[in-house]
């Protein structure tokens, strides 16, 4: 595989060129977004209840294909691409479920381990870092719990450490301090703060305004009713490094 | 293949509940169902194939000249005349004693002592077996060594009257097989709900999997797996159960009558087969719930 970040030096991570997206026969929920996310960068989504938040990182983490427009990730065209490549797509990108979509059956050590498991990652070497994730979320003495005996904010940690333990080069994240109180919304935010250090793309979606002003550098998007605004022009289209 | 071997800590990702549903309990019957059904047709067309076989080319002179000398001269000369044809296998006279034995059986005096049964006129028989099994042209040139050896003789073709009962049998036999097959198609049907039932429980599950970069194979390997073994289950518990039954009827069967017996066993072809229709059946549904299984996961992005 390709990796098109190295492939092509300077390239976007990300790529969304005149995108729509339409659910059945309905009018469009997305209109003409256009916009590039640089590897490495630190970017908040927000926008009222509706506006298309979830719809278009659906389309950032490949459950949904574009109704029209190009969509590229890692320098590849995702509208084009044949439905068997996804998955080694997706492995090199996290998700956060706003719902957090923990597998109930599942202890919190196995939902966090599944993503290596799925890559095809040994036991001895998952056992490892599945552990220290485990006590870096604070959760070391409840491994073995199932999703159902946390509490809300522990199941939130749990679902972002499954996000993040593949270290994968994007992090997407639907509004993943919803339901949880403001001290620990920090203490999550520091912990994609870290990760966006070690060189992962971040993308979270929030109503949070005050979020927002706890990060450094961070880039902007805002959504309002289906159409990209760009309030710090980091997201111009053509990027300046290609006009 | 048919049972994927799926890594113990991914084979947790479905809740272990095993024989939970009604799947390997209603393949286990439509299994015992259909091997009772093939055993049935198998017999029956062992049967009616022996019966057709014995009679194809067979026929009885009857020989009914009042007197009792000149009958059995006719009858030795016909016999004798018959043997050397070349369209002729065999010929031999069927003995009175063995006439009046049987005829014994129907008056209830089997010794054939009988005096009112010796006093029967009885006919001089001969049985001819042709070479081969077409009759037509045998026919005429015996008939005219019956009119030469024995004027006024009767020739009777067994097929003539046993012809109706192979017939019969053989339609039977195939009344059995298409039950085997619409059990087959049934069998296949019962799968089909199963993986779909099994993909909507576990809907939320497939589609994080997916999420997180899993292959459609790895996670019909998964479900297919799941199946196979419930399957197998109810499949081996249908053909012992069909076993004992089979076994319990052989028995009986051989008790009947020597003669039938015979031709209703189910030879070595037979068992073979009924040996590899559970076997085809554990694949079948493997196969049958990968086919569905792939199917339903190419409409989820
Ligand atoms: N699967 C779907 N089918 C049809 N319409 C949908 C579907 N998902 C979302 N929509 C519609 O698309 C629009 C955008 O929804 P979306 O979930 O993207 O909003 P959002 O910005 O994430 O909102 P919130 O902040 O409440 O999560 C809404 O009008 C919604 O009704
Ligand atoms: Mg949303």
């Amino acid at each position: 595989m390709t990796d098109a970040s190295s492939a092509r030096p300077g390239g976007a991570m990300v790529e969304f060129d005149g995108v729509g997206l339409r659910y059945g026969p309905d009018a469009e929920v997305l209109s003409d977004i256009s916009f590039n996310l640089q590897p490495g960068s630190f970017y908040f989504l927000t926008g009222a209840s509706g506006a298309g938040k979830t719809s278009l990182l659906k389309m950032l983490y490949l459950a949904q294909r574009p109704s029209r427009g190009i969509v590229r990730l890692f320098g590849e065209d995702l509208v084009a691409m044949p439905r068997h490549r996804l998955p080694g797509f997706r492995r090199r990108i996290g998700v956060v479920f706003q719902d957090f979509r923990l597998i109930p059956h599942l202890s919190a050590r196995d939902n966090i381990a599944l993503p290596l498991r799925i890559a095809g990652v040994s036991e001895e070497d998952l056992s490892g870092p599945v552990g220290e994730m485990l006590s870096w979320i604070g959760l070391g003495d409840r491994a073995d719990a199932r999703p159902a005996t946390l509490s809300g904010g522990e199941q939130q940690r749990v679902a972002i450490a499954r996000a993040v333990i593949a270290r994968p080069q994007l992090l997407v994240a639907d509004e993943p301090t919803g339901n949880v109180d403001p001290e620990m919304a920090m203490r999550l935010l520091g912990l994609f703060e870290a990760l966006n250090r070690l060189g992962t793309t971040v993308v979270v979606a929030t109503h949070d305004i005050h979020l927002i002003s706890r990060i450094e550098n961070a880039q902007m998007m805002r959504l309002e009713k289906g159409r990209l605004s760009d309030p710090t022009g980091a997201l111009r289209y053509p990027p300046a490094n290609r006009a | 293949m048919i049972i994927p071997r799926v890594p113990v800590q991914h084979r947790r990702l479905l809740p272990d509940r095993r024989l939970s549903g009604p799947t390997p309990w209603v393949i286990a019957i439509l299994m015992m169902l259909t091997l009772l059904a093939a055993a049935a047709g198998v017999g029956l067309a062992r049967s009616a194939n022996a019966i057709g076989a014995a009679i194809a080319g067979r026929v009885t002179v009857q020989i009914v000249t009042a007197n009792p000398v000149t009958r059995a001269e006719q009858a030795a000369a016909l016999r004798r005349a018959a043997a050397a044809q070349p369209f002729v296998l065999s010929a031999r006279s069927v003995e009175p004693e063995e006439l009046q034995a049987t005829l014994g059986q129907w008056f209830g005096a089997a010794e054939g002592d009988d005096p009112v049964l010796k006093s029967l006129p009885l006919p001089a028989l001969v049985d001819i077996d042709f070479v081969g099994e077409d009759r037509t042209d045998p026919m005429r040139q015996l008939e005219a060594l019956v009119a030469r050896e024995a004027p006024g003789a009767r020739i009777i073709p067994h097929a003539e009257w046993l012809g109706p009962v192979a017939r019969l049998i053989r339609s039977l036999a195939w009344i059995a097989g298409g039950m085997v097959v619409l059990m087959t198609l049934a069998s296949a049907a019962v799968v089909i709900m199963t993986a779909r039932a099994a993909l909507a429980t576990h809907f939320p599950t497939i589609e994080m999997l997916h999420m997180i970069g899993a292959t459609d194979r790895q996670i019909t390997r998964l479900f297919q797996r799941r199946i196979a073994i419930d399957t197998a289950y109810g499949i081996a518990l249908g053909t012992v159960v069909a076993a004992a039954i089979l076994l319990l009827i052989g028995l009986q069967w051989s008790g009947v009558t020597a003669g039938l017996a015979a031709t209703a066993s189910l030879g070595p072809a037979g068992w073979a087969l009924l040996l590899a229709l559970p076997l085809l059946a554990i694949a079948l549904a493997a196969l049958t719930a990968r086919q569905t299984l792939l199917a339903a996961l190419k409409k989820i992005l």
